[in-house]
């Protein structure tokens, strides 16, 4: 079903694009692509799929007018994978409206927000859910309707949000990978507000840069996009708390070092939610090694108040990474990182390689692999799910 | 009154007589900024051509606004329309003619703004032959100079002029600059690497004027002597005075960049 409207949608959209092309400057891109995954490992429940192939599509429609004062766009997602049906979704990523005047944004509809500096995990950023089907390292998101005010000041901005609908988060379905050994039913999803899905969040974020320093302040009030779990004994039940978030994110750019700290204060009805953590770290690069290369080093240590309770795997782990870009004309580049458990010495290693092909097309490479050393790990559930996944991009 | 004139042009001409290698250099190079003064801010767009060692091209699409700043370095974004895999990727610079440059760049696809490190002068702009330090704001304070000779380059009277970056982590020791007597725009440009071997050369041709003032190419042609690569880049649609203000040059305006 979702291939079939996929595809219809995508006609109704080139066409219509066609149309509008010819009336004014609507502008189309997009990509599609197809993937390989490939699971190294048996898998730890017979309904498990093993390796699957998968295709998504994005659309972008833009249209500006005003000379780029309005802005209207329209990103729609599709994605349809071989085995798991919950990963088989689709999203609009962006349906927005936005008005620019001189010292103040109006950014209205279905968006996609990011806050923060750090590479091995994102604590500040909190305004849209993860798409943890799409990507479990929650890179993605879903879109998130708001509306968001942005006075700009001489001092900084200041981005004032109002969020009137709740995404839930999407999980790995009973026949996908990467999932709990509970299945999620998502269905039954719970919420500490009467209010639940339309439960009114808001959000409030300064930020501004002084010299070599980048600096934001944020505050989020509204229900939080990492549930917690009810086990009823045959299935998960997510839980979403009402919860307070105070956010500060911070880079000093220093010729080759950049340093980065996030660092968050959160609390909650649930005592779990009452909690402290932050990452930092630096990035250095070394340019123009061996002709033309570049080769970045990053270390950032990650840190949670409520240790080794924690539903984070990240409570007190050291995180390597090395990033290395050829600057050629192909734009080859590879990152690799390993984040290491200093409590139980687990590991998970991640692997990012991508390199164009012609003009419009990319190869991306993919690999993650997991080596929790304790069963008390919440890494531990993924200790099968060692993955390769090679992606195929055509961008138009 | 008048008898003072004589002692005056003497005085003068005896200055120029006076005047070393170096500063004339330098006042080449003031005279050529004065000149290239009050332009406000620009808007233009740019095919980037990749020539490898067999000849192969590649390109890219890139829009750019500048706006001037007086008394420090110019504001730059930077817009990339192609390869398609980039599409919307923005680059936002504020050059300063003393301390280090500040740079963000863009990703469309994580929404994500990147302060990034400005002390990769040498590195390559967009796999191309052109280095950052090459295609960012040239200020006065960036060089010292000295004057070489004075030659006819390709039919247009030239000063030959020598300079060095002053600024740290340059890829260079040394340039040499053919720049147009009547125009005050650089036609030539050797580069020499940090082991003052001659590293490329660069090409300006087509220059036209806009608001009857200011000289721009319509083509640079940059020639890499050790990788026998090259890269073109045609320059389109240079628009002046387009009303940009510092806000259109902030990292809400490169958030909304496509």
């Amino acid at each position: 079903m979702v291939a079939v409207s996929a595809k219809k949608y995508l006609a109704f959209l080139l066409l219509s694009s066609g149309l509008f092309a010819n009336a004014s400057a609507v502008e189309l891109s997009g990509s599609i692509s197809a993937e390989y995954r490939n699971f190294t490992q048996q898998a730890l429940y017979p309904q498990q799929g093993g390796n699957s192939l998968s295709g998504a599509a994005q659309i972008s429609l833009v249209h500006e007018w005003n000379d780029g004062d309005q802005i209207f766009a329209f990103v729609p997602f599709v994605r349809r994978d071989q085995h798991d049906d919950e990963r088989s979704h689709a999203d609009i990523r962006e349906l927005t409206w936005v008005n620019v005047a001189d010292d103040w944004e109006l950014r209205l509809g279905i968006r996609k927000v990011f806050w923060g500096v750090t590479e091995s995990q994102h604590l500040v950023d909190i305004i849209n859910q993860p798409d943890l089907v799409e990507s479990a390292d929650g890179e993605e998101k879903l879109g998130q309707p708001m509306l968001n005010l942005a006075l700009i000041r001489d001092w900084g901005t200041v981005d004032m949000f109002i969020l009137p609908y709740f995404r839930e988060r999407t999980f790995p379905g009973a026949s996908g990978r990467l999932r709990t050994p509970l299945p999620i039913d998502a269905t039954q999803a719970q919420y500490a507000s009467d209010d639940k899905q339309r439960h009114i969040d808001y959000a409030l974020r300064w930020s501004h840069y002084i010299g070599d320093l980048d600096i934001g302040l944020s505050y989020f009030n509204g229900t939080s996009r990492a549930p917690g779990f009810i086990n009823t004994g045959t299935t998960l039940i997510p839980f979403y708390d009402q919860i307070r978030q105070w956010g500060l994110d911070l880079q000093a750019t220093k010729e080759s070092w950049l340093w980065k700290l996030e660092a968050i204060q959160h609390s909650g009805t649930m005592p779990v939610n009452d909690y402290k953590a932050a990452t930092g770290g630096f990035e250095y690069s070394f340019y123009s090694l061996f002709g033309s290369s570049d080769l970045g080093l990053v270390m950032e240590y990650l840190y949670d108040d409520r240790g080794n309770s924690a539903p984070t795997p990240f409570q007190d782990d050291l995180m390597l990474g090395m990033r290395w870009a050829m600057n050629d004309e192909q734009s080859t580049e590879a990152l690799l990182g390993v984040i290491t458990d200093l409590d139980t010495n687990g590991h998970v290693y991640s692997l990012e390689a991508s390199r164009r092909l012609g003009e419009d097309w990319k190869v991306n490479l993919e690999g993650r692999f997991y080596q929790p050393k304790e069963a008390t790990d919440p890494l531990y559930i993924y200790r099968n799910d060692d993955n390769i996944q090679l992606e195929l991009n055509y961008y138009f | 009154m008048r008898k003072w004139i004589l002692p005056i042009l003497l005085l003068l001409s005896f200055n120029v007589l006076a005047e070393t290698p170096e500063e004339k250099g330098m006042a080449i190079a003031v005279k050529a900024d004065k000149a290239d003064t009050g332009w406000q801010d620009m808007k233009s767009e740019m095919t980037m051509i990749l020539r490898n060692r067999q000849g192969q091209e590649t390109s890219r699409k890139i829009r750019n606004r500048q706006l001037e700043v007086i008394g420090d370095g110019d504001k730059a974004l930077s817009i990339f329309d192609s390869p398609n895999d980039v599409k919307g990727t923005a680059f936002l610079s504020h050059t300063h003619s003393k301390k280090a440059d500040d740079q963000w760049l863009y990703l469309p696809a994580l929404k994500r703004v990147k302060r990034i490190a400005s002390n990769n002068k040498s590195g390559p702009f967009m796999g191309s032959e052109f280095a950052f330090e090459d295609i960012t704001s040239q200020e006065v304070e960036k060089y010292t100079y000295k004057w070489l000779r004075d030659e006819t380059f390709s039919g247009h009277e030239t000063h030959v002029v020598e300079r060095y970056p002053t600024y740290k982590h340059s890829g260079y020791t040394k340039q040499v600059a053919w720049v147009d007597k009547e125009r005050l725009q650089a036609l030539k440009i050797d580069f020499y690497d940090r082991k003052g071997k001659l590293l490329k050369t660069l090409e300006a041709q087509g220059f036209k004027q806009y608001l009857n003032k200011y000289w721009r190419p319509a083509k640079m042609e940059m020639v890499n002597h050790v990788t026998k690569k090259s890269t073109t880049l045609n320059w389109n649609n240079y628009q002046f005075k387009n009303g940009y203000s510092d806000r259109d040059f902030d990292k809400n305006t490169l958030k909304r960049s496509r």
